[in-house]
């Protein structure tokens, strides 16, 4: 080295990079892409394909009318893209999965000026967008792999007083958007998550801890019906893939307890009393907002600050 | 174009001064009545007919009015005008009044009608504060028709309550609802902005007397006066 460089702090890099990390996430996701195909058939890879393929597209659409330097090497357009997809049923009409893209990466990303300057997580806001806008379609979704026989997901059937089998909700034999059904695969890849240390336990964990304990105070003490409810519709993929979001959700450990026990609570109201059967995008959504100030509450003490009389 | 000639003050309140767009005024209204073109336009007409004879009363009666309880006296001018044209849509067009519902009788808290009493009105001529209400009428107007033609179009699959078969599967609901009205509002803000942007007067300033929210305001306090191309981006 002939030179010596003088900046300013900090000096010692982790080696991390967007791009890196945004690589985690996806093989992260390479598990639940797999049983979500297993389990819906080669639709499901087609909904799956559509939407990276239409989120990756607008990002560099966008950048490219707006002659910005590309930042689809970064992935994260891609991850977006990939989130969206698996949080859609499999028998969605692919210009819905276009749309939601469209919203996803343009409004909700690009406008707010890109990758850390968004205000909520836009796979997630690309999602209720979707089921505000195309509702009975996202409600009525089906299997139509293997297993066609399940017409309503866990939820709606939970809801109507039938029951679920845990082992057919841990395997994701069960109706559903393509990616949240198998919990398996999401665990498989929150453990790959927390090796490659791209997230910490503290946010999914508490997330669905909180709303088993939440459902069991709140829907009259029954074990049984607080973890089949659990183990339903989105918690796992949201708690692990989208609260997790870097951008969106707080730095420090006790934020994302805040955070996450805030989530559980909108996510148990909307599944009991509200008139959508799935709650966890609106707790995660509206969390994300509260973020910023979450933050300013939970800030850590600055080394030798003393307390303000 | 001369400063204040009848057409400026008209054209001011389309484009370059619009309520709704570059003011942001009437908000309330505007989001709420805009998921129809029918009840948008309607809405719109009905404020503006309220605006030209609250805005020719109000120029009218400022030298009369005390200053300090002019708001009290403007409300009560602009509601008499309110009842006036509620009354009227209830007798001749009830299908309408049926439509718009309580946003008729909320015409007298509408912050244009009040808005331009107190920029306009009370401080110009009869003729010039009868053509701002024109102006500022049609603004409205025109804002509402371009908000709700998009919101029906993409959201209903109407245009005026006439259904566009090949877009009936491709519906996107939000727009109908109160989210989507947001949504469009904003990216219609920002287009018109992009339009006006260097077009519009280089610096355009509210005086701070006769502004209702000046005691609050920093600016107001130092008497600087409102940068409106900055305050309103």
């Amino acid at each position: 080295m002939s030179q010596l460089h003088v900046s300013a702090s900090p000096h010692i890099h982790s080696g991390n990079s967007t791009s890196g990390i945004m690589r985690d996430v996806l093989i992260a996701l390479l598990p639940t892409t797999l049983a979500g195909v297993i389990i819906f058939g080669w639709r499901a890879l087609l909904v799956l394909l559509v939407s990276v393929g239409s989120a990756v597209g607008f990002e560099a659409l966008w950048q490219w009318l707006l002659k910005k330097d590309q930042t689809i090497t970064d992935l994260s357009a891609a991850v977006t893209g990939l989130l969206l997809g698996l949080n859609l049923p499999a028998n969605i009409p692919l210009w819905q999965v276009v749309i939601g893209n469209l919203f996803a990466i343009i409004v909700v990303k690009c406008l707010f000026g890109g990758l850390g300057c968004n205000l909520v997580n836009p796979a997630i806001t690309g999602r209720v967008f979707m089921l505000v806008s195309f509702g009975s379609l996202v409600k009525n979704a089906f299997p139509v792999g293997v297993d066609a026989t399940t017409s309503a997901t866990p939820l709606g059937t939970l809801a109507a007083g039938g029951t679920v089998s845990y082992a057919d909700l841990f395997l994701g034999n069960v109706g559903g958007a393509i990616g949240e059904t198998c919990k398996l695969a999401l665990l498989i890849g929150f453990v790959y998550l927390l090796v490659r240390r791209v997230i910490t336990w503290h946010l999914p964990v508490v997330f669905i801890a909180s709303s088993f304990v939440l459902t069991f105070l709140f829907n009259g003490f029954d074990l049984n019906a607080a973890a089949l409810m659990t183990l339903s519709g989105g918690l796992f993929i949201g708690a692990i893939f989208m609260a997790t979001d870097y951008v969106t959700s707080p730095a420090t450990a006790w934020g994302k307890v805040v955070f996450a026990v805030g989530a559980a609570l909108i996510t148990v109201m909307v599944r009991l009393w509200g008139n959508y059967p799935e709650g966890v995008s609106y707790g995660i959504l509206l969390m994300n907002i509260l973020t910023p100030y979450i933050e300013t509450w939970t800030r850590h003490k600055r080394f030798g600050e003393v307390k303000k009389a | 174009m001369k400063k204040n000639s009848s057409l400026s003050i008209i054209l001011k309140g389309i484009l370059f001064e619009n309520p709704v767009f570059i003011l942001v005024l009437g908000t309330c209204p505007t989001l709420a009545t805009t998921t129809g073109v029918v009840g948008a336009v309607s809405m719109g007409l009905a404020a503006m007919a309220v605006l030209i004879c609250s805005n020719f009363v109000i120029s009218l009666l400022r030298k009369l009015i005390p200053d300090t309880v002019r708001i009290p006296c403007y409300i009560i001018i602009i509601a008499g005008f309110v009842t006036i044209v509620e009354m009227l849509i209830h007798a001749f067009l009830p299908d309408i009044y049926e439509m718009l519902g309580v946003y008729l009788a909320l015409i007298t808290v509408n912050c244009i009608i009040l808005g331009r009493a107190e920029m306009f009105a009370s401080k110009n001529s009869v003729g010039k504060s009868v053509l701002d209400g024109v102006g500022m009428g049609l603004g409205f107007t025109a804002a509402l028709f371009m908000i709700s033609t998009v919101r029906e179009v993409l959201g209903a699959a109407s245009f005026a309550g006439i259904p566009i078969t090949f877009l009936e599967p491709y519906k996107i609901e939000i727009f109908v609802k109160a989210p989507g009205g947001m949504l469009v509002y904003g990216f219609m803000i920002a287009l018109v902005f992009v339009i006006t942007q260097g077009k519009g007067p280089k610096k355009k300033s509210f005086s701070c007397e006769g502004c209702p929210s000046a005691s609050l305001c920093r600016k107001g306090q130092t008497g600087e006066g409102c940068d409106s191309q900055k305050e309103v981006a």
